[in-house]
């Protein structure tokens, strides 16, 4: 399955970027193709264990499975109960009958907790300035290598700016993923002031006439206060050049955080303001619930999923392709 | 962020006082506070059952003590319980008599092996060991360079072979490496992989066989969710991990995972890592965590403190005492030195759940001021101490100077005195807390 990336971005023109070949997926059946049968069976084993367990009478046994399968999923407890309770109130009303009903219903519901917003990345501005932020090893950086490759796939010329100037080699790392992509990498010293390097970045960026910035930033837990003004600095920073910018301010989740990226989000939220959500490591055991969480309980858009350590693993985020994944196998299995 | 636990059980436990026992509906009011808040932590929820099922077994029924609320009884049983998950005493790694001591970090991309291994090295040093590191992540880009840029910064040598060479070859060149070298520990960093990645999980395997490491350590964020069990038991069957490194300690994460691996898979946490300064690494104290996961800050070893040091006939004695509103300098001396038993004032503001450490960190609790106060009141005749009304000028500057002080910190504290005494005369026409302890916050 290919995507058509200019869908994902706001300001690209229309072009399909195929998905590369990779011997070792083909072996496999590829990881998508790989999804869809687990996918398959999984969706099969869900109805065969609604309809054992229940007869089509929903019991708290049922509602305790459904239960289970999200927290398991770390979509937390108060998502967890706003979902639950929906389901259950439509059972009472007699609007889901049998369990094809509440299958299909669990989906939408879980799907319609996700923040409706536009999940597009606006880089319809010349230059467009994307914000990478996010707790330490969610991945910034691998994800900034691979938003950048889209971008050169789709005919930008993007930026890449070393703004962690704390964390050993971290500048070697992003220009290591600069060089892959081809793309150019503005960068200080390591240990200098990070807004520094950001000012030189989009001035460089708006002399070079690149279209699109993106900017690394050191991984900070949301409990370290200086680190969190610091990053209001660079935000600052960029305003200052580029009143209207940054344009997108991405935060990476790893899909294996548990219940603290909510207070994570929130924290990032009212430092930076931002406009979306990169869940990572969507190719791991992990579901990723706290991403539900996250999308409800703050009003921000899932934009991306990262699935492994390759440029091209990126994928637009689907809610109903999300919630399908996550009700795998956990209400399959017990 | 939450509301502490300690609260909500006060809320499901509220008008219990009293009651010598623990009834089954009061229990199962509590267990259900006590799964929530082992969720909310990112306690697996098969984890949870059983564990919540174990406290509900020991607690219905359960005689309350004395000294203690139904809430410190249910909390208390809750604790032991977690304690004897988690292990009560810190384990030590396993020091080889034929050096090097070969370590092996593993684990998922970004739960920070290579910092580990930064911090670890130093943790050695300061322990009078020689370590040395091996680069063996040979995919991130500049992870070679990463721990380089560390050894670096430590004195530390660090092998590598570039990242175009085998972690299996490069690991075990890295250990001939060592010996030729002279260090006592060895510390090879591995690439982080995912552990359904079978490809990677073989080529970990393939290196624990050939060097044939005496501790492998699994790296895991503290923050990890759900998952942690998967997580744990691949790499347990793959490398057989001997214990575990929580990192990211230093941000508010529960750390319910830590429950998790140690319940599924019977593996120590070894050691706890927070901030990216590389001295902050230390053993891990697994009854620290038990609360931490529960959120109720220590307040378990404020109470037994509390029940230890101080001396309940003195407590009444004091109550007595108060109540004829004849509270001296001689009471308020011994009542500063009970606190003070219990070890330094800003130590005993951590252990007070409600407050965050965060939040303690701007707060100085100056404990020499204490010091002076008690210097003070030793300047002073056992007959001033009884009627501080006699204390005039010239009595005061005798005070200041046995007391290596002056005059103005002597009269502070006179005024001082004469405020406590003040809302200790209302407080005698009313109830008095059991014991003074209660006023710095114990919440019973």
């Amino acid at each position: 399955m290919s995507h058509n990336w200019s869908d994902v971005f706001i300001g690209v023109e229309g072009r399909t970027i195929p998905d590369p070949v990779d011997v070792e997926q083909q072996k496999r059946g590829g990881w998508l193709a790989q999804l869809r049968d687990g996918l398959a069976k999984s969706r099969k084993a869900l109805q065969q264990q609604f309809a054992s367990v229940m007869f089509d009478r929903f019991d708290d046994d049922l509602w305790e499975k459904i239960e289970e399968a999200l927290i398991y999923a770390d979509v937390g407890i108060d998502t967890t109960v706003s979902i639950v309770e929906k389901l259950e109130a439509e059972a009472d009303s007699g609007a889901i009958k049998d369990s094809t009903g509440l299958v299909t219903r669990l989906r939408e519901v879980t799907a319609e907790h996700f923040c409706q917003d536009d999940r597009r990345i606006d880089v319809a501005h010349t230059p467009a300035v994307i914000l990478m932020v996010g707790v330490n090893g969610t991945g910034k950086t691998t994800t900034i290598g691979k938003i950048a490759w889209h971008l050169k796939q789709l005919g930008k010329e993007p930026l890449l700016v070393a703004g962690d100037t704390f964390r050993a080699a971290a500048v070697e790392q992003l220009s290591e993923w600069g060089s892959r992509v081809g793309c150019e990498v503005v960068k200080h010293e390591r240990g200098g002031d990070p807004a520094a390097v950001v000012y030189d970045g989009i001035a460089a960026a708006e002399a070079r006439k690149a279209d699109v910035v993106i900017i690394d930033t050191a991984g900070r837990l949301h409990t370290q206060v200086n680190l969190m003004k610091e990053l209001e600095k660079v935000a600052r920073v960029i305003k200052k050049r580029i009143p209207e910018a940054p344009h997108e301010v991405l935060l990476t989740i790893d899909a294996t955080t548990g219940q603290n990226g909510l207070i994570q989000a929130r924290m990032f939220k009212e430092a930076v303001d931002i406009t979306g959500v990169v869940l990572t490591k969507m190719d791991g055991t992990a579901k990723g619930g706290i991403a539900l969480a996250v999308s409800h309980e703050l009003d921000v858009p899932i934009k991306l999923i990262g699935t492994g350590e390759k440029l091209e693993s990126l994928q637009p985020f689907d809610p109903a392709e999300f919630a399908l994944e996550l009700f795998g196998e956990s209400l399959g299995r017990s | 962020m939450f509301e502490s636990l300690s609260d909500k059980l006060q809320g499901a436990l509220d008008g219990l006082k009293g009651q010598g026992k623990l009834t089954d509906k009061d229990v199962e009011r509590a267990a259900r506070e006590i799964r929530l808040a082992l969720l909310e932590a990112d306690v697996n929820f098969k984890v949870v059952k059983q564990f919540v099922d174990k406290v509900k077994e020991r607690a219905m029924g359960a005689e309350v003590l004395e000294s203690l609320t139904p809430v410190q009884q249910f909390v208390k049983i809750v604790n032991e319980e977690l304690t004897a998950i988690m292990g009560s005493a810190s384990t030590k790694l396993t020091f080889s008599p034929r050096p090097p001591t070969i370590i092996m970090m593993v684990g998922l991309q970004g739960s920070g092996k290579t910092t580990a291994c930064g911090k670890l090295a130093k943790f050695l040093i300061s322990e009078g060991k020689s370590p040395a590191m091996v680069a063996g992540d040979v995919y991130r880009p500049a992870a070679i360079d990463q721990l380089k840029t560390l050894g670096e910064s430590l004195n530390v040598p660090v092998y590598d072979e570039g990242d175009k060479a085998d972690p299996v070859d490069i690991a075990k060149h890295g250990v001939e490496w060592a010996r030729q070298k002279g260090r006592d520990v060895l510390i090879i960093d591995t690439a982080g992989r995912l552990h359904i990645d079978e490809k990677l999980m073989d080529e970990i395997h393939h290196i624990r066989n050939t060097v044939k490491p005496h501790n492998i350590l699994l790296v895991l964020d503290a923050m990890t969710g759900q998952d942690a069990v998967n997580v744990a038991l691949q790499f347990q069957e793959k490398v057989q991990f001997d214990g575990v490194i929580l990192t990211k300690m230093d941000g508010d994460a529960r750390g319910g995972a830590a429950l998790s691996v140690r319940a599924v898979t019977g593996k120590p946490i070894k050691f706890a890592s927070s901030g990216e300064k590389l001295d902050n690494f230390e053993y891990f104290h697994p009854d620290r965590v038990a609360s931490r996961i529960l959120g109720m800050g220590d307040v378990l070893s404020l109470i037994e403190k509390a029940e230890k040091t101080i001396d309940q006939k003195k407590a009444r004695e004091l109550e007595q005492r108060l109540r004829k509103s004849t509270f001296t300098f001689d009471d308020f001396l011994d009542q500063i030195q009970q606190v003070r038993k219990m070890g330094s004032i800003s130590s005993l503001l951590g252990m007070i759940p409600g407050i965050p450490s965060a939040k303690l960190k701007g707060l100085q609790v100056d404990d020499k001021a204490f010091d002076k106060i008690q210097a003070v009141i030793q300047s002073m005749t056992p007959e001033e101490r009884r009627h501080p009304e006699i204390i005039n000028g010239s009595r005061r500057k005798r005070i200041a100077a046995g007391a290596g002080s002056d005059i103005h910190q002597v009269n502070q504290l006179l005024n001082q005195f004469k405020q406590v005494q003040k809302m200790m005369k209302q407080l005698g026409s009313g109830r008095m807390p059991k014991n003074p302890f209660q006023m710095f916050g114990n919440p019973s």
